[in-house]
């Protein structure tokens, strides 16, 4: 909680002073109670170039860009709280465990790493996502995985617990996006409108159906098999671990598949003299 | 029916008695106009007037016409939209174009004039004098604070440096051009006379090739909305970081690069699969508010370290208010890219119909910030048709900090302005991948002949700033007072803040 | 009905003066200062406690204060439900004045067409960073009964038309609400900045909305912050309405003016126009506002689809385009839309009785400790929080079919009688 009003000045949400650390070996705490993103971001980037590898955020309320541009594949980064805007962008390698929510834009352009967020995602998560993985164990809002893109063996790889809106996977380009349906309190269908829209790579995976309308006219909608499984398989296995599932219950119903019929969406749009 | 109603725009005539059969112009055309039997036989509706083929015919026997076609006159219906409504009947399609707005529109630039001292306030010689060109990009702080050094003297007290700034030896840089959009060489041809002229250019929004490593500390890197060959390790070379929200020749739109230019380089740099198209989203998916902007603004900062980071626009209709806007969400520089700007694909229609002259969005920004007190927070870099160093002088007089060269820049290189960069077919090697157009810009000769030109407008700018009896460009920048306005009605001249002549 | 402006009936004579003696040019009218279109971003919350018990302000403050980086210092804001528990039925006028003579002014046209039972200066403490405050006083009206008579208007639009003459015509004085029994709290500075300055911790409200805003504009106009109020609705907005120039124009047929250059403006008086002057659901105006688009209703049942294309057809000049998240609350609750494509954010919660809102969770998290749900609302469906026991301003329970939409936007005045009464 905040201060309270008094009268040497008016309410602060977040205070712009370094948060206090302990640190063990490899190990360290930061208490970060309405400490700013900045003052706390700091302290992070500080202990990771001196080599810790373990870092747990208590009292996390909606501080931004947390594991923003951090790189290291052995980095941890435990957040308690809800963690705020553009967590993981840019990120380039570290494991953020949330407990609790994420705000908007996780994971926004990030290139490698993996993000796991025990509850709701906002909107705009992935935008841009280039490599790493990002599991979310519930609901996630509108424009998820706008764009992600694979080069080489940089594939990115989103998997949502619970429902989506609209939006889903817009204008994606490469990777792998997989909606559950399980875990949710939207009413309504698993996905909303506008699946795909412009998709011109990549593939995204729904657990269950989806109706021809709900897709952009560049997908083509097809029911995963054996093959599929033999990819997004282990892909739900990891996924299960980490957000402690049931993998048998996860795939006891059939995936819809949906891939980009043309990898030229707007080949014949456009014209000249 | 046949397949065309479009009669070719030029007539290629070549003088077969002086031509030597050579077959130069054949392998020289990127447009496949000629063929050759016996002789060089040309396919008029191809061309394009590049005069690629005039300019390395040996005998200099190729002229190229105009098709001066009789069609009954209208000023209502110029060719153009005949031509147009022809072609989109043909295909359904949108009309893609390339380069920068070509229609009639009134240039300001070239309703203003400059002073000049004599008698009452004397010129100074450039030949003999300094003339200081030196500018600095990025955001200033409200004043200079320091503190005793302890050995007598000052020294800086923190938030008082400039360091963060980028120093720019003269006010002009390269504006961006996407690697795809444009060849590597063109790219090194960018970078090599950056360095060498110690200013920048900008990657656009393709990425930043590895060749161009050693030249990172004179790049922009770039930050657009289909964020290609965005990496931590991309933010944290370059000098400085741009977020394109928008193009003066496609304001509110988004990117196209067709797959077949998408080779195996742009794919690496772009990492995006070979032959595959590349879209950049209209918006910027994750702004769609200013503090969206700031948001991503800040952070890009805590990703690379606190690097500048500019904001490029497109000049709209409340350019002031966006710019405004941008300054306060934390923008170290705004580009303003002026209706008039160029651009490798750009439907025609966006291109020539939106947006605002470059001339009036300076002056609204310039003075939108200091009504505001914030003009120190940000530079502003003007582009979209700056043609030489006299609309330069006129754009930093009117208050831009520095000025971005596209098209001149290109055409420095041997571009002719033919229009024809969507297709990928660029006879000049510039806005095409295809190896063997593109080996025709050597890196070296690119950077010598940019070099040259920025080297050359930066000794006219001298020129100018002597007559105008100031040695510094800081003197010029944002004088309404060293401009005149000639044939501009008021309402204009009162927006730009310029007095008519004889006032 | 007709919808003549105030200004037209009043004899001349009886105009406030505005003579060249007060130096025309030197006191700027708030018309002026937003001559230009601002725009603005920002961070919004809103908090309803449906039982009914009141709140302190510090929650609404907390609340913005979290989200302080969606601002930046020009403007923030509050509005709270219930804070006049003395003066229920009084008109509670909170006004900004330029200066004096602004104030002298706007005192006339309260003494010619109101009963005044109080006036005071509003209550404030001395805040580093909030520097040209305007003089801010509060005034407590009830109509005069034979103005009230002779004007033949309800009290309502008999306010709203006093509203309207002192924004566009009084030099210097502005109106920032005039309900009854609320109050917003709003000026150039952060929201909590703002918050503490006006001593919005120390009023008790059901419900208070609150917004931090980013404008792009000259500082220094406290009009121009949010929230944005006629009557008792007031309107937090979080965004950028790009039908602006057509929803004006649309609404000045019915006699608003549309003076004030922000959008938000056009979203208070559409709400007005759907909800009391056209007797809309709610349900259906947030239809109107956010509309569905045309795929979505093409696959609707035949009833439902000919509702949304009369809603459509009739309202299209009103329907909001552009990004936008707003909370509009009133006497009885509170309601939160998003654009139809959800654009901007908005997240939900539920905590015992207590319904809230904000642009980002930590808001939430830091006023309810224990939310008992915590959700992201739908685009274009609304959020509504309903206050026990107040009477509800909105005509939710009156389904009306699509033609009787038609007739009751086109004047045909007995349709509410008419129409099929659901519960």
């Amino acid at each position: 909680m905040t201060q309270s009003t008094q009268n040497n000045g008016p309410i602060e949400g977040y205070i712009k002073t370094p948060p206090s650390v302990t640190v063990e070996g490899d190990t360290a705490r930061i208490d970060a109670q309405s400490v700013y993103y900045r003052n706390m971001n700091d302290s992070v980037r500080k202990l990771v170039a001196d080599g810790v590898k373990n870092i747990t955020l208590d009292h996390v309320n909606g501080q931004r860009y947390i594991g923003n541009g951090v790189s290291g594949k052995d980095v941890r980064i435990e957040v308690n709280g809800t963690a705020g805007n553009d967590m993981a962008m840019f990120m380039n390698g570290p494991t953020v465990e949330v407990f609790g929510n994420a705000q908007d834009g996780v994971g926004n352009t990030m290139n490698a790493g993996k993000v796991i967020v025990h509850g709701d995602a906002g909107d705009v998560l992935g935008y841009g996502m280039r490599g790493g993985k990002v599991f979310i164990k519930k609901d996630v809002g509108y424009r998820v995985g706008i764009h992600m893109k694979a080069y080489e063996n940089l594939i990115p790889v989103m998997v949502c617990g619970g429902k989506a809106r609209d939006f889903f996977g817009e204008y994606m380009a490469g990777g792998m996006l997989v909606l559950l349906g399980m875990n949710s309190q939207f009413e309504g269908p698993l996905v909303g409108g506008y699946v795909g829209t412009g998709m011109h790579g990549g593939v995204i995976y729904l657990r269950g159906e989806v109706e021809p309308w709900q897709c952009g006219r560049e997908v083509g909608i097809f029911t995963a098999d054996e093959e599929d499984m033999k990819t997004l398989g282990p892909v739900l296995k990891e996924y299960c671990d980490a957000l402690d599932m049931d993998y048998d219950e996860v795939v006891s119903v059939p995936f819809t598949k949906l891939v980009p019929i043309s990898h030229r969406p707007y080949g014949k749009m456009y014209t000249y003299l | 029916m046949p397949h065309t109603l479009i009669q070719p725009e030029y007539r290629v005539e070549i003088d077969y008695d002086k031509c030597h059969k050579c077959g130069r112009c054949v392998q020289q055309c990127g447009w496949g106009v000629y063929s050759f039997n016996e002789r060089p036989i040309p396919d008029d509706s191809k061309c394009r007037a590049c005069h690629r083929c005039v300019t390395y015919c040996p005998a200099h026997c190729i002229t190229i016409k105009k098709n001066d076609l009789a069609l009954k006159e209208n000023p209502n219906w110029p060719t153009d939209l005949r031509k147009a409504i022809w072609r989109q009947a043909e295909t359904g399609g949108v009309m893609l174009t390339g380069m920068g707005n070509d229609k009639p529109y009134t240039s300001y630039f070239d309703h203003l004039v400059l002073d000049a001292c004599q008698v009452t306030n004397p010129s100074i010689d450039p030949l003999r004098e300094p003339m200081e060109l030196r500018t600095f990009l990025g955001r200033k702080p409200d004043s200079v604070q320091v503190e005793a050094n302890g050995t007598g003297g000052f020294k800086l007290k923190e938030g008082s440096e400039v360091s963060n700034n980028v120093e720019l030896a003269a006010p002009i840089v390269f504006s961006p051009m996407s690697y795809g959009s444009v060849s590597l060489n063109v790219h090194k041809s960018l970078s090599m006379a950056a360095q060498r002229l110690g200013i920048l250019m900008n990657t656009g929004e393709g990425g930043l090739h590895a060749d161009l490593y050693p030249y990172q500390d004179n790049v922009i890197v770039q930050v657009a909305s289909g964020r290609f060959g965005v990496t931590p390790e991309y933010l944290n070379r370059g000098a400085a970081i741009e977020i394109k929200v928008g193009q003066g020749a496609k304001p509110g739109i988004g990117g196209h690069l067709p797959g077949e230019k998408i080779n195996k380089e742009v794919s690496q740099t772009r990492m995006i699969p070979q032959g595959s198209d590349a879209i950049s989203p209209a918006p910027h998916h994750d702004i769609y508010s200013i503090e969206d902007l700031r948001q991503l603004i800040y952070s890009l900062k805590e990703a690379s370290g606190y690097k500048p980071v500019g904001v490029k626009i497109a000049t709209v209709h409340n350019v002031a208010a966006i710019a405004s806007g941008i300054v306060r969400a934390g923008a170290d520089y705004v580009y303003l890219d002026g209706f008039k700007g160029g651009t490798g694909a750009a439907p025609q229609i966006i291109r020539d119909h939106i947006g605002i002259p470059i001339e009036i969005a300076i002056a609204a920004v310039d003075q939108r910030l200091r009504d505001e007190g914030i003009r120190n927070q940000a530079s502003i870099i003007a582009a979209g048709s700056i043609r030489s160093s006299a609309d330069m002088a006129k754009a930093i007089a009117l208050g831009a900090d520095v000025v971005a060269i596209g098209s001149a820049a290109l055409m420095a290189l041997g571009c002719h302005l033919c229009q024809g960069c969507h297709t990928g077919c660029c006879s000049w090697g510039l806005t095409t991948q295809k190896p063997e157009l593109t080996r025709r810009v050597d890196p070296e000769w690119g950077a010598e002949r940019l070099t040259n030109l920025v080297h050359a407008w930066s000794h006219e700018l001298q020129e100018i700033l002597g007559a105008l009896g100031v040695n510094a460009v800081e003197s010029l920048r944002g004088s309404r007072e060293r401009l005149r306005a000639v044939g501009l009605d008021e309402q204009t001249c009162k927006i730009l803040g310029v007095k008519p002549a004889g006032m | 009905m007709t919808f003549e402006p105030l200004l037209e009936r009043m004899p001349v004579d009886r105009l406030p003066s505005l003579s060249d003696e007060a130096g025309v040019g030197e006191r700027p009218r708030y018309r002026e200062e937003a001559s230009f279109k601002i725009h603005g971003g920002c961070g919004l919350m809103g908090i309803c406690d449906e039982s009914g018990a009141l709140m302190s302000g510090e929650d609404a403050i907390r609340a913005m204060a979290v989200q302080r980086d969606r601002g930046n210092g020009l403007g923030g804001g509050f509005a709270g439900y219930g804070i006049y528990p003395e003066f229920p039925d009084h008109y509670a006028f909170h006004m900004m004045f330029h200066d004096l003579k602004a104030k002298e002014e706007a005192e006339a046209v309260f003494d010619q067409y109101f009963v005044v039972d109080l006036a005071e200066p509003m209550p404030t403490r001395p805040v580093k960073g909030i520097s040209d405050a305007p003089l801010l006083w509060r005034y407590f009206l009830a109509p005069d009964p034979h103005k009230l008579e002779s004007s033949d208007m309800s009290a309502e639009d008999f306010v709203v038309h006093t509203v309207m003459l002192i924004n566009s015509s009084v030099d210097g004085a502005f109106v920032a609400s005039s309900g009854k029994n609320m109050g917003a709290f709003k000026g150039v500075g952060f929201p909590s900045e703002i918050g503490h300055y006006y001593m919005v911790e120390e009023y008790e409200a059901h419900t208070w909305v609150g917004h931090n805003r980013f404008p792009t504009n000259t500082p220094g106009w406290w009009g121009g912050a949010h929230p944005f109020t006629l009557l008792d609705w007031s309107i937090v907005h979080n965004g950028e309405i790009s039908s602006y120039g057509i929803n004006s124009r649309y609404l000045e047929q019915f006699g608003y003016k549309c003076s004030l250059g922000t959008d938000t403006e056009v979203a208070a008086y559409l709400f007005d126009l759907l909800l009391r002057r056209h007797k809309l659901p709610l349900e259906l105006a947030c239809k109107a506002l956010a509309s569905p688009l045309w795929s979505e209703i093409d696959r609707m049942p035949e009833e439902e689809a000919a509702l949304m294309k009369s809603l459509r057809a009739v309202y299209g000049p009103g329907m909001l385009n552009g990004p936008f998240a707003i909370v509009l609350g009133f006497n009885g609750g509170m309601v939160a839309l998003n654009d139809r494509i959800k654009l901007r954010p908005l997240v939900a919660a539920r905590q015992g009785t207590k319904v809230m809102v904000a642009s980002e969770e930590s808001a939430l998290r830091e006023v309810l400790d224990a939310p008992d749900k915590v959700w992201m609302p739908k685009a274009g469906e609304p959020v509504i929080a309903r206050v026990k026991g107040m009477d509800w301003p909105i005509h939710g329970d009156l389904h009306l079919s699509a033609s009787e939409v038609s007739c009751a936007v086109t004047g045909a005045e007995d349709t509410c009688d008419t129409a099929e009464v659901n519960n």
